[in-house]
């Protein structure tokens, strides 16, 4: 059997980030969103192995890395944001929270 | 030694330096000193100076001394340089000798003012910036002096900063005087682009080659001299720019000695003689110099005739010297101008100094009908003022004579003056006894009219020494200018090589063969002289009713003359009321309310206006803000991937 072409990684990888950026902004749970952009992030990643492995580079694994890395203090940060937000404001609605407007 | 002429500006400089910085914690005996021997040291070494510069050959007696080269761009280059020629050397002797003098007077005369570091520091300063200017060696450099006693005269006019009417005297003196200065500048600039230099050797030197004979009509050099004569009239209180020096009496009385004797309204006189070599190639701009050298002569004889104020008297006394001075510029007579400004520093001088002793001892009363009787009280006063008097009325022998006699017999002789000169001239040598003696007789003979009662005497060697020595000096200077009939003019040798590169008009050629009519002329205007001198004591020696009867007779012509034939007014109506109403028509409600406001206002409004549709984007929903990133990255995708292709 051959190998699955670098497309439908390609392919697979721009579904996920679209669903990512529609969920993004269609949904205003603050959590759902914020698992939108993991999987935007992870669509990316998917990206860069898909290159990687079709030029035999390995630049992009270490894009990769980083972009897991900064994943992570984002998940940390954003959680943190999260209960804060809760905390303050007893919701997760994101329409409800729309004070900082010219 | 004599190449260092230029350090004679240090001292002043230190002087002020030093009473501008510390003066004020000093003790005022320290700061008076060290004011007075700023100067003095100025004077003694000019003194040594002079006599090493005596003695050099007259083709060497210019010295100019390179310091550094101030600006340079382009082609355009101006070095400070210093120039030591006969013409600087004798207004430095007078600058710093008779500043001298005024300091040590001041001493006394300004004792127990609060102000003194400042009075002393400006002073210096005062000396320091008439220094600059006769020792400059070019036009630039002249200009910062120019500059400088401006400044100077405006801080010691205004000097009294608690008098309203002091400080205004100080910016119309100010104001007057920059009106001037535009003009000295565009003759300035004008040199410069005519001739690619402003270094007075080498440019005198240009014009003598490209312009050897005079031209009449309206050449460069024409605008040039008449541009930078109008500078001059403005420090020299000639007709039109005459109007800030009387007001200037707001000052101290030693200030109006400096301002009238040895500093700034000579400026002027020294800057047409300066110029002589571009004067003396125009020959309709030297006419009108003499016209309104006369002019003025007659118009300030005339007005001082009527003044109630001592200070003022002598104010438009000087302005009409400074009058008799350009009379005789413009009939080419540049060495007679400088002898008269030589010898009326001294009188002068004296003469203003006599009325600080005056004012001292009455305290401060300025009205000549309130003072009266003062000739016992007042003794040395009262005969080193008469010596004054008489040197300023031309009796012979004293200084005033010999130059104001060769001043009406060049009027005459020149083939540049014309008899009409003459005669008024010697109107207003009529006019001048009769005002000086009428002051002299009102304030010292007569019953007093004051109520400082008989006793009180004079205010100390630090007042009277000054006014004897300036007394001694008013009687005698005559002698560096004796008329050809007498003995030899040893000034105009002097000065001859000033005048190397000056068109010759056979001014001084030829009186060896008139001595007859050059005596008769001189013995004419002392018989005017003693003419007006003895109408004065007429009128007001004793029986003071004739001059009131007839101010009360004719009141429209007493009013004229005592406003000064009303320039001041029509000034104020024409000219500041002109600027007046420009400024709120034009400049404030068109220019400043509609252009410049309008501008800023419209872009206020503008924004304004536009700023609600940008305030709408600024939701404050997140989910907004994501599709608009989104939004935004799409057309970045767009806009690419149509480059690319």
């Amino acid at each position: 059997m051959g190998m699955v072409p670098a497309t439908h990684y390609l392919a697979l990888g721009a579904v996920l980030f679209v669903i990512g950026v529609a969920g993004f902004i269609v949904r205003r749970n603050v959590i759902t969103m914020f698992m939108s952009v993991e999987l935007m992030l992870n669509a990316v990643n998917l990206t860069f192995l898909a290159y990687a492995r079709t030029w035999n580079q390995v630049d992009a694994h270490i894009f990769v890395f980083f972009v897991m890395t900064v994943a992570a203090a984002e998940a940390a940060v954003g959680l943190a944001l999260i209960l804060g937000l809760d905390r303050h404001s007893q919701t997760l609605d994101i329409d409800t929270v729309n004070r900082l407007q010219g | 030694m004599i190449e260092y002429f230029w350090l004679a500006l240090v001292p002043p400089l230190a002087g002020f330096l030093f009473n501008g910085l510390v003066g004020k914690r000093l003790p005022a005996r320290i700061v008076s000193g060290a004011g007075c021997a700023a100067t003095g040291a100025s004077f003694l070494f000019l003194l040594a100076v002079f006599a090493e510069f005596i003695r050099l050959p007259a083709e060497e007696q210019q010295i100019v001394h390179r310091l550094f080269t101030w600006i340079q761009a382009g082609t355009f280059t101006a070095e400070c340089s210093f120039l030591l020629d006969p013409l600087s050397m004798i207004m430095l002797l007078v600058i710093t000798g008779v500043g001298f003098l005024i300091h040590v007077y001041s001493t006394a005369y300004m004792e127990g003012e609060t102000g003194l570091y400042r009075y002393f520091a400006y002073l210096n300063l005062f000396v320091f910036m008439m220094s600059l200017l006769v020792m400059a060696g070019n036009y630039l450099l002249l200009f910062v002096g120019w500059e400088g006693v401006g400044l100077c005269s405006y801080l010691l006019i205004g000097y009294y900063i608690e008098r309203k009417s002091a400080g205004d005297a100080a910016k119309k003196a100010f104001v007057v005087n920059r009106v001037g200065d535009a003009c000295f500048l565009l003759g300035v600039f004008l040199i410069f682009k005519t001739f690619g230099t402003l270094e007075f050797g080498s440019l005198f030197e240009t014009v003598s080659r490209t312009h050897p004979q005079p031209e009449s009509g309206f050449t460069v050099l024409a605008a040039i001299t008449l541009l930078l004569f109008l500078g001059a009239t403005g420090k020299s209180a000639q007709i039109p720019l005459q109007v800030w020096l009387p007001d200037a009496m707001e000052g101290p009385t030693p200030v109006s000695a400096l301002i009238h004797a040895a500093t700034m309204v000579t400026a002027g006189v020294y800057l047409v003689v300066r110029s002589a070599a571009l004067y003396s190639r125009a020959p309709d701009v030297l006419l009108l110099i003499a016209v309104v050298g006369v002019l003025t002569a007659l118009l300030a004889a005339l007005t001082a005739l009527v003044q109630r104020d001592i200070k003022k008297v002598l104010a438009y006394s000087t302005i009409s010297q400074l009058g008799y001075m350009f009379m005789a510029l413009g009939v080419g007579a540049f060495s007679t101008g400088i002898f008269h400004l030589f010898t009326h520093a001294f009188f002068k001088a004296l003469l203003f100094l006599g009325a600080g002793s005056v004012l001292l001892r009455l305290h401060h009363e300025l009205d000549l009908f309130r003072m009266g009787g003062l000739r016992n009280s007042l003794k040395v006063t009262c005969w080193t003022m008469w010596v004054g008097t008489a040197a300023l009325a031309g009796i012979f022998p004293l200084s005033g004579f010999f130059s104001k006699d060769e001043i009406l017999w060049r009027a005459l002789d020149s083939p540049l003056g014309h008899p009409v000169f003459w005669v008024a001239g010697l109107v207003v040598a009529g006019l001048t006894a009769f005002y000086m003696c009428r002051l002299m007789f009102l304030a010292f003979y007569g019953s007093p009219g004051h109520g400082h009662g008989e006793s009180g005497s004079e205010a100390g060697t630090a007042v009277t020494a000054p006014l004897a020595i300036l007394a001694g000096a008013a009687a005698v200077a005559g002698v560096v200018g004796l008329p050809a009939y007498l003995g030899d003019h040893r000034l105009d040798h002097f000065l001859a090589p000033v005048f190397r590169y000056s068109y010759d008009h056979g001014v001084s050629a030829g009186h060896g063969a008139s001595h007859s009519l050059e005596l008769l002329a001189g013995g004419a205007a002392l018989a005017i002289s003693l003419l007006g001198a003895g109408l004065a004591y007429r009128l007001y020696a004793r029986d003071r009713s004739i001059p009131r009867r007839l101010a009360n007779r004719y009141p429209g012509l007493h009013g004229t003359l005592l406003q000064q034939f009303r320039i001041d007014q029509a000034y104020s109506r024409f000219v500041v009321g002109g600027l007046k109403v420009l400024s709120r028509r034009v400049l404030w409600r068109a220019v400043d309310v509609g252009v410049v406001d309008g501008a800023v206002n419209g872009t206020a409004s503008l924004f304004r206006r536009w700023s609600g549709v940008a305030t709408r984007m600024q939701s404050g929903n997140t989910r907004t803000y994501a599709a608009w990133i989104v939004t935004g990255a799409a057309l970045v995708f767009l806009y690419l991937y149509s480059v690319i292709d």
